[in-house]
């Protein structure tokens, strides 16, 4: 009993010494601040949002802000605020699902490549390469046009071109680890190497992965609106952020809030996003972190 | 490895990774889509028709052929007939590749100059009112969505206060000056209509500042970095003290070695200007390749779609290349 009190003791200091760092940076926490904000407002979205976001009607189309309307209404009359709020939860959808598949292709190919060496290494970063030949969006809206665009395919467009960075991040640990005398050790009592390589190689990338991925939340954001807005994202009248500023662009001259508190929302998380990400950069830097 | 090797492994690769490419395009564009002639026609059109466009898309050969005919044809630059414009696709990138170009170019020397400009001013004044405004500019810039910034700078300058033109490359009623390079600044110097140039010009700004938002952003990142590291040296402490003034220094001794790393940072933010060229086009009416492709994807031009996507790729690379090759100039330990 002692002696695990022993072991975690420095654990616990260093787990303080994080939250003590991430205190000192202001920047860091109006991130973590912006970013719960977001998280809390999709988890509560039906509870905020006044009115059903789809419910159109043509009777109080285009109104502009006001307190019945807190955001005004769009040329359907639909109510921005509902729409904003709920939109949330699409965007939080998103970047869910664009993690977990990116990041499962990426630390597989990554860890194959890695594990393997030689030719298999080659080939695997040769394709990696070419996914890195194009301009990450215009490879997404490729993919999404020809899918047929809507909420899952942005979400697999997104996926396709955004695992290559895992790939070689999880590559570059998988060469160090596979050198490991207890991976020698694994192997000489009888360990296979898919055993070995899903067991013990594959955990010990998961980490720099996760750092990763949410240094990218906002890029990914960011990729699904701009699809949105190009017309090749989610379809309306689901209400995504990107293709409700795109709604709003014929009406700009007199109706401006139709597309601009759709961005400011885009915006703001996205800085909470980049601003969350720097200070865990920072944080996780040793020569910043004593 | 000497210089010479470095770039001949390095144009090898370039050339596997764009065969891999085309493959990727081919693979979009005809193995994706279920039934891409029912999505173009609908549901309801006459068999007939039906046939004429799978023969003239080349849809109705086998897979293996018509890959066959697609890296052979994208070899000779040809990449079919787009449906929607009716010319060849080849024909349509070099009437609208050089209004991206152009856009490009102007907003990476926009970029140059405010960023430059930026980075040194916080450097110098650190921790101090420019500095901070600089690190807000630069963390918005990043933050915000093209697309969305772009309204916003079109709804203040060109609908509020109407000191900027909305859209396009010139005004509805001026003609084009006479084609050289399809870059309307360069071609109107050329021909002497000062006019249109002086027309082209007050065009091009927004979109420029626009698209090199981002660019600006990065380049004033780095000068500020870099000039800080240069400014703590002894030279610099040398130059001071044998009484040179302020601005010799900074202007004359720090700047010209913080340099290094503005222009490799430079090379690598201008191959992601054509990912921002993409937005940018689409919301001030440019009629540039960004804009060419996004509507040949909404329209499901299949041979739009393929040729500008591989072509914008093969820009890419080769921008990346150059990259590669300025850095391997200027440390040799990168030709690895």
């Amino acid at each position: 009993m002692e002696k695990t009190v022993k072991v975690s003791k420095p654990f616990m200091d260093d787990l303080k010494h994080t939250v003590f760092l991430w205190r000192k940076s202001r920047l860091t926490m109006i991130g973590s601040a912006i970013i719960l904000i977001f998280l809390l407002m999709a988890a509560f979205a039906p509870l905020i949002a006044p009115y059903d976001p789809v419910h159109q009607d043509l009777q109080i189309k285009l109104q502009a802000p006001s307190w019945q309307h807190l955001f005004g209404t769009d040329q359907f009359g639909r109510d921005i605020f509902s729409r904003v709020i709920i939109g949330s939860r699409i965007a939080l959808w998103i970047i869910f699902l664009v993690s977990v598949i990116s990041g499962s292709i990426g630390i597989i190919v990554g860890v194959t490549a890695g594990y393997f060496g030689g030719i298999v290494d080659e080939v695997l970063m040769r394709i990696t390469d070419m996914f890195l030949a194009f301009p990450s969006l215009v490879l997404a809206m490729a993919f999404a046009a020809m899918l047929g665009p809507n909420l899952t395919n942005t979400i697999i467009a997104i996926s396709v071109v955004t695992w290559t960075t895992y790939a070689r991040l999880s590559r570059a640990e998988a060469i160090k680890v596979k050198s490991q005398p207890y991976i020698e050790a694994i192997r000489a009592a009888g360990g296979g190497n898919l055993r070995i390589m899903f067991l013990h190689v594959l955990p010990m990338c998961i980490s720099p992965v996760l750092v990763q991925l949410t240094l990218r939340m906002g890029t990914i954001i960011l990729t699904a609106a701009s699809l949105g807005f190009l017309g090749l994202g989610v379809q309306p009248p689901t209400p995504e952020w990107g293709a409700m500023v795109s709604d709003g662009r014929n009406y700009l001259i007199d109706q401006w809030w139709i597309s601009t508190f759709p961005g400011i929302f885009i915006a703001f998380v996205v800085l909470g996003f980049n601003l969350l990400g720097d200070g865990i950069r920072d944080m996780l830097d040793p020569r910043l972190r004593r | 490895m000497n210089f010479g090797q470095f770039l001949l492994r390095r144009l090898f690769l370039m050339i596997i990774v764009l065969f891999g490419v085309a493959c990727i395009v081919f693979f979009i564009a005809n193995v994706i889509p279920a039934d891409p002639v029912g999505a173009i026609l609908g549901g309801n059109a006459p068999p007939e028709a039906v046939d004429r466009l799978k023969a003239k898309l080349g849809y109705d050969q086998p897979l293996i052929i018509r890959f066959g005919n697609f890296i052979t044809g994208a070899v000779r630059g040809d990449f079919g007939v787009s449906l929607k414009t009716s010319n060849p696709v080849m024909e349509d990138i070099k009437n609208y590749f050089p209004a991206t170009m152009e856009l490009a170019l102007v907003a990476i020397t926009i970029s140059i100059i405010l960023g430059i400009t930026l980075g040194i001013l916080s450097a110098v004044h650190r921790n101090k009112a420019i500095d901070q405004f600089s690190r807000i500019f630069s963390i918005l810039g990043v933050s915000m969505p093209v697309f969305w910034i772009g309204l916003l700078l079109l709804l203040v300058f060109y609908f509020k206060l109407g000191w900027l033109p909305g859209s396009g490359r010139l005004g509805f009623f001026t003609y084009p000056p006479p084609r050289v390079t399809g870059m309307y600044l360069i071609d109107s110097i050329i021909a002497g209509q000062w006019d249109t140039f002086k027309e082209a010009l007050l065009h091009i700004l927004l979109p420029a500042f626009v698209l090199g938002y981002n660019a600006t952003a990065s380049i004033a990142r780095i000068t500020r970095a870099s000039m800080l590291d240069v400014l703590r040296q002894d030279f610099i402490r040398t130059a001071k003290s044998k009484g040179l003034r302020k601005n010799v220094v900074i202007y004359r001794h720090a700047l010209r070695n913080s340099l290094i790393p503005t222009v490799t940072i430079i090379g690598l933010v201008f191959g992601s200007l054509l990912e921002g060229a993409v937005l940018t086009e689409t919301v001030f009416s440019w009629p540039g390749l960004g804009r060419y492709i996004t509507t040949g994807m909404l329209f499901l031009d299949y041979p739009a779609v393929m040729g500008g996507t591989l072509y914008i790729a093969l820009i890419y690379s080769i921008a990346n290349l150059i990259v590669d090759i300025l850095y391997a100039l200027l440390d040799p330990r990168m030709r690895m």
